[in-house]
């Protein structure tokens, strides 16, 4: 009696504790990894400062001012000045806007489509997957970044206006991206089709919806969030590459990737570092805090790492 | 005699086997090749064979989770492979499979009570409401408790997970339930535990069972009626006490000569068998038991015996019995 009352105060927050969700559990373990935590704090800092600074910036409406070109960091401009006096920072901060929005909608574009596309052609096999996988390979025979030159260049030759590159970079780049999801998806899906636990949703009965939408997805959901992190990255990057090649979005409106394509001469590089240290430190930061980041959620999330 | 429930007559899968860049078909597995069997609605049937014999195929093949290759299966009397997989899917409740690896047979992302009440919506046999108060009824009748309702697969031991399985079948209240080697992925005491819950349930639910093993002592205490497998056929088919008591089929014997007697006075001749099981892409010629058996004549290899009534529902595959 004396023994049962006693244990009874020890089982009740075991129960609690093993009611919590995977999710958390995931989220727990996250918090552990010092690193990532790290990464996830720098991106959300220079989240918070692209679109939030701006309006505290006096210099946000990027006036030109001949007096103050190309002036060195002081009080006043806090990273210096322009060729054509405007400010830095401000001008880091709204091009980080662009090169986030950029990364991020097209990373939501290629994991929809990628997602979508693999799920099907693992799913239903057939037709559908052999159509699907060979356009796939096509794409991804084609180094990515070559193709994204050939891609800008048309739009380039094609005199595309400047307001409505930023919308084709997203989605040229989302075509380049969505082929690694799609094959990533499609592997997942096949192996998961094998397991025991699928064949018990086949003797069960189960519609193919919810077997597809409670069954299969949800174990791939975790490596889908990793790649999809990752991803972010890889297209913030992919986009600076071709800004900077005057290929991808182009000024006025600014990314980090024209930014420093401001400095593409010997002068400007050597005397006025100002120029291209701050959009160069901005995507190194959060090109490396991103993959910091995902690859700490992928120690997390990886169930070929789980037990 | 009353309709039986399951029909299964000279049922056969081959499995074809490929070769080379063009996967050209270059023979076949016979993984089961001309079965036959009839279970009677609540009786136990035992499946017993060594791995490999065949016995998962058996069991998959009925359920059409492979498509057969010959032969026909009724499931009260509807020929399940000519079924639409809307029609299928209908009768998919009426007869479940217990899974041999309690590990994989589990979504490890879906919690216990979602695994075995989401069969219950999807067919719309109760309501959202109705669905949480049935879950816990199966959970206690397959010996859980109320809180296990609300974790994921991985908080529970191998004999938790196989009860959740036998639950998740269960709450479907199937007339047909296919153990596949249940137990002998578990603990010995556990597997007593299992085995007699099967027990209790079949008394409770009057559910009939076709009992996969590779263990005669286990399907012993279940079983109304006793089937052994060699190589994909069928060697010898009997009532469970007659079988255990009169063996006429040489494997038979072996395989009974292995089982410790718990009564000494019925003493066995000892039967080892040499060699190991042949390959079923390319099995001997004639009996396919030629090649182990210790009584074997000239005629075994030549000639493939019949499966014949040796008389009162004994059936047996052999020349000289
Ligand atoms: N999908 C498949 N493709 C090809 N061959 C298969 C397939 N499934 C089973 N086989 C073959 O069929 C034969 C019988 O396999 P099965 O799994 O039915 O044996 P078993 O009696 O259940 O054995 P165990 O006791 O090991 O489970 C084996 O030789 C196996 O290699
Ligand atoms: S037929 Fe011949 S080989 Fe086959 S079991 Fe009988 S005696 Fe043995
Ligand atoms: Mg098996």
């Amino acid at each position: 009696m004396t023994v049962d009352s006693r244990l009874a105060g020890l089982r009740e927050p075991q129960v609690q504790r093993q009611k919590s969700s995977l999710f958390r559990q995931s989220l727990k373990r996250l918090m552990k990894n010092k690193l990532a935590v790290a990464g996830f704090g720098v991106v959300v800092f220079m989240f918070a400062l692209c679109f939030i600074g701006p309006f505290f910036s006096p210099y946000a409406d990027n006036k030109i001012n001949m007096a103050m070109m190309n002036k060195a960091p002081s009080l006043q401009h806090l990273l210096g000045t322009d060729a054509l006096g405007r400010d830095i920072l401000t001008r880091v901060m709204q091009a980080g806007r662009i090169s986030l929005t950029v990364g991020l909608a097209s990373m939501v574009l290629s994991v929809f489509i990628g997602a979508l596309l693999g799920a099907v052609a693992g799913y239903y096999r057939g037709i559908a997957d052999q159509i699907i996988m060979r356009i796939a390979d096509l794409l991804m025979t084609i180094p990515g970044l070559p193709l994204l030159f050939i891609f800008g260049a048309l739009l380039s030759e094609w005199k595309v206006p400047t307001d409505y590159r930023m919308y084709i970079v997203m989605l040229m780049l989302s075509i380049v991206n969505w082929p690694g999801l799609a094959r990533m998806v499609r592997g997942q899906m096949l192996s998961l089709r094998e397991r025991e636990f699928m064949q018990a949703a086949v003797v069960l009965g189960l519609r193919d919806s919810r077997k597809l939408f409670h069954h299969l997805l949800p174990n791939v959901v975790p490596l889908l969030i990793v790649m999809a992190t990752l991803n972010i990255g890889g297209a913030i990057l992919s986009e600076s590459v071709l800004s900077f090649f005057g290929l991808g979005v182009m000024p006025p409106t600014p990314t980090w990737g024209n930014m420093i394509d401001a400095a593409n001469n010997m002068i400007d590089f050597q005397d006025h570092p100002w120029l291209w240290i701050p959009p160069g430190l901005s995507i190194f930061a959060t090109v490396i805090a991103i993959n910091i980041f995902g690859d700490g959620l992928r120690d997390v999330l990886d169930p070929k790492q789980k037990r | 005699m009353s309709e039986a429930l399951l029909e299964v007559s000279h049922l056969k899968k081959y499995f074809p086997v490929t070769e080379g860049l063009l996967n050209r078909t270059v023979g076949h597995v016979k993984a089961v090749d001309d079965i036959s069997l009839t279970l009677q609605p609540g009786e136990t049937f035992g499946l017993v064979g060594e791995s490999g014999s065949g016995k998962s195929t058996v069991g998959r093949t009925i359920l059409r989770l492979t498509e057969k290759t010959a032969g026909e299966v009724k499931f009260k009397g509807v020929d399940i492979h000519s079924l639409s997989p809307a029609e299928l899917r209908l009768l998919r409740p009426r007869m479940q499979l217990i899974f041999q690896d309690p590990y994989s047979a589990l979504n490890p992302r879906v919690r216990v009570g979602d695994a075995i009440g989401e069969a219950l919506l999807d067919h719309g046999l109760c309501t959202k409401h109705e669905v949480r108060e049935l879950v816990l009824e199966s959970l206690a009748a397959c010996g859980l408790s109320s809180y296990h309702i609300d974790r994921f697969p991985h908080e529970f031991s191998g004999g938790q997970r196989q009860r959740i399985g036998i639950a998740r079948a269960l709450i479907l209240n199937p007339d047909l339930i296919i153990a596949d080697e249940p137990v002998s992925a578990l603990d010995v005491s556990i597997q007593a535990q299992i085995i007699n819950l099967f027990s209790k349930l079949q008394q409770s639910k009057g559910l009939a069972y076709l009992f996969i093993s590779h263990d005669l002592s286990v399907v012993e205490h279940l079983c109304s009626r006793i089937g052994v497998m060699y190589l994909g056929s069928m060697v010898e088919t009997a009532a469970r006490d007659e079988l255990f008591h009169n063996p006429l089929h040489p494997y038979t014997k072996a395989l009974l000569s292995a089982v410790p007697v718990p009564v000494p006075r019925l003493k066995r001749e000892r039967i080892v068998l040499k060699g190991d099981i042949p390959s079923p892409a390319n099995p001997p010629s004639g009996c396919k038991f030629h090649t182990r058996c210790p009584f074997a004549v000239e005629v075994c290899k030549a000639e493939n015996p019949v499966f014949r009534d040796a008389g009162g529902g004994h059936f047996i595959a052999c020349h000289l019995a």
